[in-house]
């Protein structure tokens, strides 16, 4: 492919606005939408804590003790204060979306969609309620 | 944009891991990241980590997550690349970041998962 547009002669000038980089700021709809894309930057960064973590269990005791005294640090803090906020955010309207996402349907009916997003938040307590179980019941 | 077949499976991987990410990472980084470092509640012993650790279905669980997020992420941060800043002309380059990123944490987590003593 050549570099650079192509040029047609006689035909109207395109009536197309040009964006600016920074759009998305420009409604609430846009910075919400920019927002939710932009959680996944944190689901990543868990990813990595996480690795982290289990890195630091497999060394031993030690490794695991220096891992604890890391994580209180204030940066690190921020950083994870930042991150649960934004996968909460994630969470909620993943959650909020899958009832149109996904049309389930019982004897020819619709399963309203407050049942199939309540049965995620559901779900999610579950799992929460397991993750806190396993960690703190030992 | 042609059509590529991989499409679709990139876009399951990128659901499946939106609901586990859902799912699991808000109460794990809640824990992790904030009750235990600021002594909310007490951290599990060394002992009993790495005994959950060692459980197979722990490390299959948590495989999954990390892969499966990563590829979320991967996925969901190239549309941002591309229509956030309208750089869709550099998809070449977005595409190797983030699959190739991916790609790399999944086999890292593998491995460090694997190697649990």
């Amino acid at each position: 492919m050549s570099e650079g547009p192509v040029y047609t002669e006689y035909h109207p000038r395109w009536l197309r606005r040009r964006m600016s980089t920074y759009w998305w700021l420009e409604r609430r709809a846009y910075r919400f939408f920019i927002l939710r894309e932009l959680s996944s930057i944190f689901v990543a960064w868990f990813v990595v804590y996480l690795l982290l973590l289990v890195r630091a269990v497999s060394q031993g005791d030690s490794g695991y003790q220096q891992f604890l005294g890391w994580s209180r640090s204030p940066i690190v803090l921020l950083l994870n204060v930042v991150s649960l906020l934004f996968v909460v955010f994630h969470a909620v309207t993943w959650f909020n979306l899958t009832p149109q996402a996904m049309v389930v349907r019982v004897r020819g009916r619709r399963v309203p969609g407050v049942l199939i997003a309540g049965s995620n938040y559901l779900a999610w307590a579950l799992a929460s309620a397991l993750v806190a179980w396993l960690l703190l019941g030992g | 944009m042609a059509k590529r077949p991989i499409e679709p499976l990139l876009w399951l991987l990128f659901s499946a891991g939106g609901v586990l990410a859902a799912l699991l990472i808000p109460s794990l980084l809640f824990l992790f990241g904030l009750a235990f470092p600021l002594g909310w509640f007490s951290p599990p012993s060394h002992e009993h980590l790495l005994a959950l650790l060692r459980h197979p279905l722990t490390r299959v669980v948590l495989f999954l997550l990390c892969m499966l997020s990563l590829f979320h992420w991967a996925h969901r941060f190239r549309y941002t690349l591309y229509d956030g800043l309208q750089i869709k002309h550099m998809s070449d380059l977005i595409n190797l970041l983030c699959y190739g990123g991916a790609i790399v944490g999944s086999v890292m987590a593998g491995y460090l998962l694997w190697q649990v003593p």
